[in-house]
C-alpha cells in the first residue's frame, strides 16, 4: 500500500484545524465558579439518581480540602482559578443518532474535525461531545443486537445501573488526587462501554471532546467494562480553539478488564496552549486480561497524566507506550504506573518525549510489587529528545520490587538533535522545520509501529505540525 | 549562462582564524577535478562553507553555481540549486530509514502540492543500489547509524546518485574504505561523470585518483591553491608526499 493510500485512510486532523469557534448558545448554563449550588444544578439538569446527587457533593468536600499538590507538581496549577470557570454548559442532555440532528453549529464543527468521515471509514461507533454533553452517538447496529453498550456516562448510570453502580470509581476513588475528585463533583459526558463476554469488536470506537466555550470546564468521564474473553479498542481524540485565558480539561477514565478480556485505550491529544489537562487514568486487569494504554499528548499549558494499570489477576498484563511533546511555553508531566498485586503479572512502560525550545518533559513512573508475589516482570524505558538547548527534561522512575523471582528492567536516556545532524539533512534539501520533524519522527518511529495505522500517520502530521511552527 | 562551479577570491576564517586566504577554482561541468593537500590546510572548510555551513564566517569572496552567488544561502537552497555534498563524516539519523530520507529530500524538490510517484522512486533506488551493491535491506535501516566506514560511504554515494546534483563535491570519501569499497564507490562516481556535471574530488591521497581518473588536480596549502596540473601531478606528490609541497610553496605563500 503507498503512503498516498495512507494518508488518505488518516484521519484529518491538524493543529490549525482546531483553532475555530462557534458564537456561545446554551440552553443549560451552571454560571460562573464552584459551590454546592452549582452541583446542585448540575444534578437538576441531569435528573441524577439520589446515589448520584451524593456521590457528587462528596466529592465536592473531597475536592475542596485537597491541598493543590504543588509540593511536588508544577507551580503553574496555582494559575488555576476555580472561581471563573463554568462547570456546565450544554444545549441538552440527548444526543442525537444521527448527524442531520445534530444542531447545525456542532454538526459543522465536528464535520471541520472530519469525525462524521472517520466514522464512515473506519469506526464501530463514535461519541462526540461539545462542551459538557455528547451531541451525537451512535453504534453500528449489529454490535447493539450483540449486547454491547455505548452510550454516554448519563446515560449508562440510568440506564444500566446493574453493571454501572458496581464499578463507577471503584477503579479511581474520588479521592485519589485533587482532580479525580473535581471530575467526580462535576462530571458530564464521557462514555460508558460495556462488551459482554466473549465479544470482540473488531473495529474501534471513538469519542471526540470539543471544547468550544471560552473559560470552560470539561469533566467528562468515562467508564469501560470488558466482560471475559471480551476485546475492545477505544480511541479519544481532543481539541479546543486558542483562547486567551485559561481553560481546564479533566477527565477521569477507569477500565475494568475481566478475565482474559482485552482493552486497548488510545488518546491523541491535541490541545491548544491554554489548556490545563489534569486527567486520571487507570485500569484493572483480572486474571489473564490485558489493559493498554497508547497515549499521545500534543499540546496544552500544562498536562498532568499518568495512565495506570492494577495487575490484579494472576497473569494479567499491562501497558503504557507514550509519546510526549514539549513545545515552547509547554510542560508535559506525564508517565505511568504499575501496581502488580498477583503472581506472574507482566508490565511495560515505554515513554519518549521530546522537548522544543523552553517546552519542558517530565516522566514520572511508579512500579510496584509487593513482597509476596512471584515471577512479575516490568520493564520501563523511557527516552527523551532534546532540541535546543532550552529545553529540559526530567525522569522520576520510582521502581520498589521486593519478593522472589520479580525483575524489573529499567533504561532511561536523553539525546539531542544536534546542529550537524540538521545541517546534514538540510544539504540533502530539507528545510530546517522538515529536518526537526524527521529527526522526531525517527525517535518516535519504533515506538509507533506499535500503534494502530490510523493512529500513527495522524501522530506524524500532528509532530510535522509542531516542528515546522517551531522554527523561529 | 556560465556551465561551472567557480569560487572567486574567497576568505573564511572561524573564531577569527583565517582559514581559506584568497581561495580560487573554477570547475566546469563535464569535468572532474582532484583537491589535495596535507590535513589542516583548509578543504574541508571548503566543502562545508560552499553548503552553508553557519560556523564559518565569510570574510569575503564568492561560490557561484552556473554565475549565480549562493553564499549566504540557506544549506536546503544551496541543495536545491544543485550542489551535493559527500560528508566525509556522515551523521547518524535514528530511525529514519534511509529510504524514507532520500525520498523526503526528494519530496522537498517537488513543487507544492505534488508527491512523488512511489513506484518508480523504489524501482530507481533499487536500481542504484544494486549498482552499489548494497543489500537492498538496507532501504530500512536507519541512517548510518551503526554503519561500517565503508556503508557510511556507499550510502553517501547513493544519495548522490538519487538526488542527480550538478554539481557533486566529495569530502574525502576513500577515507575508511577498504580497496573493494573503493572500487565500487568509484565506479558509482564514474557512472555519474557526464557532460551535465561537475565533481571536485577532495582527498589527501593519490590512490582514489586510481580509480576516479581527474581531469585536473590542483594542490592546496595554506589556504588557497598552489599549484594545478593534470593527473601526473598527483602522482607526483605521492611519491614526493606533501614535504614536499610545504618547501616548495610555503615560501610563495607567505
Amino acid at each position: 500500500m503507498s503512503d498516498t493510500d495512507l494518508q488518505d485512510q488518516a484521519i484529518q486532523v491538524d493543529t490549525e484545524k482546531g483553532n475555530f469557534k462557534y458564537p456561545e448558545n446554551y440552553e443549560f448554563d451552571a454560571g460562573v465558579g464552584l459551590t454546592e449550588d452549582t452541583i446542585k444544578y448540575i444534578s437538576d439538569v441531569k435528573d441524577d439518581p439520589d446515589w448520584v446527587r451524593e456521590f457528587r457533593l462528596k466529592a465536592l468536600e473531597v475536592f475542596q480540602k485537597k491541598p493543590m499538590p504543588t509540593k511536588w507538581a508544577d507551580k503553574d496549577l496555582e494559575n488555576i482559578d476555580f472561581d471563573k470557570i463554568r462547570y456546565y454548559l450544554s444545549k441538552g442532555q440527548q444526543p442525537a443518532r444521527s448527524w442531520d440532528d445534530v444542531p447545525d453549529d456542532v454538526k459543522e464543527t465536528f464535520e471541520r474535525l472530519g469525525i462524521p468521515e472517520q466514522e464512515r471509514k473506519f469506526l464501530a461507533g463514535v461519541e462526540a461531545q461539545f462542551d459538557s454533553e455528547a451531541s451525537y452517538s451512535r453504534m453500528k447496529e449489529d454490535l447493539e443486537k450483540e449486547g454491547v453498550i455505548f452510550v454516554g456516562s448519563s446515560e449508562g448510570l440510568a440506564k444500566y445501573p446493574e453493571i454501572f453502580k458496581p464499578y463507577f470509581g471503584k477503579v479511581i476513588p474520588t479521592a485519589d488526587n485533587k482532580f479525580s475528585a473535581l471530575n467526580s463533583a462535576a462530571f458530564s459526558g464521557g462514555s460508558f462501554i460495556y462488551v459482554p463476554k466473549g465479544v470482540k469488536l473488531k473495529q474501534p470506537l471513538q469519542a471526540y471532546f470539543r471544547i468550544n466555550a471560552e473559560n470552560f470546564g470539561q469533566f467528562e468521564r468515562t467508564l469501560i467494562i470488558a466482560d471475559e474473553d471480551s476485546e475492545i479498542t477505544y480511541m479519544e481524540g481532543c481539541t479546543a480553539p486558542k483562547f486567551e485565558t485559561a481553560t481546564l480539561h479533566s477527565a477521569v477514565v477507569e477500565l475494568v478488564a475481566l478475565k482474559n478480556a482485552k482493552i486497548q485505550y488510545i488518546t491523541v491529544q491535541n490541545w491548544s496552549s491554554n489548556v490545563f489537562n489534569l486527567v486520571t487514568k487507570r485500569g484493572m486487569a483480572d486474571e489473564g486480561a490485558e489493559v493498554k494504554w497508547i497515549d499521545c499528548n500534543i499540546g496544552s499549558r500544562l498536562t498532568m497524566k499518568y495512565p495506570g494499570v492494577v495487575l490484579k489477576g494472576k497473569g494479567a498484563r499491562g501497558e503504557v507506550l507514550s509519546i510526549a511533546l514539549a513545545n515552547d511555553g509547554q510542560h508535559q508531566d506525564t508517565g505511568a504506573k504499575m501496581m502488580h498485586l498477583a503472581d506472574n503479572t507482566t508490565s511495560n512502560i515505554i515513554s519518549k518525549s521530546i522537548s522544543i525550545g523552553k517546552g519542558r518533559s517530565t516522566y514520572r513512573g511508579q512500579v510496584h510489587m509487593p513482597k509476596h508475589l512471584k515471577n512479575c516482570k516490568n520493564n520501563t524505558e523511557c527516552d527523551a529528545l532534546l532540541i535546543n538547548t532550552n529545553s529540559r527534561t526530567d525522569t522520576y522512575p520510582a521502581i520498589t520490587t521486593r519478593g522472589q523471582n520479580n525483575t524489573v528492567q529499567h533504561e532511561a536516556s536523553v539525546s539531542k538533535v544536534s546542529a550537524e545532524q540538521i545541517f546534514y539533512m538540510m544539504q540533502r534539501g530539507l528545510s530546517e522545520g522538515e529536518a526537526m520533524s524527521l529527526a522526531v519522527n525517527g525517535f518516535v518511529n519504533e515506538l509507533m509501529k506499535a500503534f494502530p495505522m490510523e493512529y500513527s500517520v495522524e501522530l506524524k502530521r500532528l509532530i510535522d505540525m509542531e516542528m515546522e511552527g517551531s522554527v523561529g | 549562462m556560465n556551465h561551472s562551479l567557480e569560487v572567486k577570491n574567497l576568505h573564511v576564517s572561524i573564531d577569527g582564524q583565517a582559514i581559506l586566504k584568497g581561495f580560487n577554482l573554477t570547475v566546469p561541468k563535464g569535468e572532474v577535478h582532484a583537491l589535495m593537500g596535507p590535513n589542516g590546510t583548509g578543504k574541508s572548510t571548503l566543502a562545508k562553507v560552499m553548503a552553508g555551513h553557519e560556523d564559518y564566517t565569510v570574510e569575503s569572496g564568492e561560490v557561484l553555481l552556473d554565475g549565480v552567488n549562493i553564499l549566504g544561502q540557506e544549506p536546503d537552497e544551496i541543495s536545491h540549486a544543485g550542489l551535493f555534498l559527500a560528508f566525509q563524516y556522515p551523521m547518524e539519523i535514528p530511525g529514519v530509514s534511509i529510504a524514507n530520507f532520500i525520498r523526503a529530500a526528494k519530496q522537498a524538490r517537488l513543487p507544492e502540492g505534488e508527491e512523488i510517484n512511489a513506484i518508480e522512486y523504489y524501482k530507481d533506488l533499487y536500481a542504484k543500489m544494486d549498482a552499489l551493491k548494497m543489500d537492498r535491506k538496507f532501504t530500512a535501516r536507519s541512517l548510518n547509524e551503526g554503519f561500517s566506514g565503508g556503508e557510511k560511504k556507499r550510502c553517501e554515494i547513493l544519495q548522490m546518485a538519487m538526488l542527480d546534483p550538478k554539481y557533486c563535491v566529495m569530502d574525502e570519501t576513500d577515507s575508511g574504505l577498504d580497496i573493494d569499497a573503493l572500487r565500487i564507490v568509484s565506479e558509482g562516481v564514474n557512472h555519474m561523470r557526464s557532460e551535465d556535471r561537475a565533481f571536485l574530488v577532495i582527498t589527501h591521497y593519490q590512490r582514489l585518483l586510481d580509480y576516479i581518473v581527474p581531469d585536473v588536480v590542483h594542490v592546496m596549502f595554506d589556504g588557497r591553491i598552489v599549484h594545478s596540473g593534470d593527473k601526473e601531478l598527483a602522482k607526483e606528490l605521492e611519491i614526493k608526499g606533501y614535504d614536499w609541497v610545504k618547501e616548495a610553496f610555503a615560501t610563495a605563500s607567505a
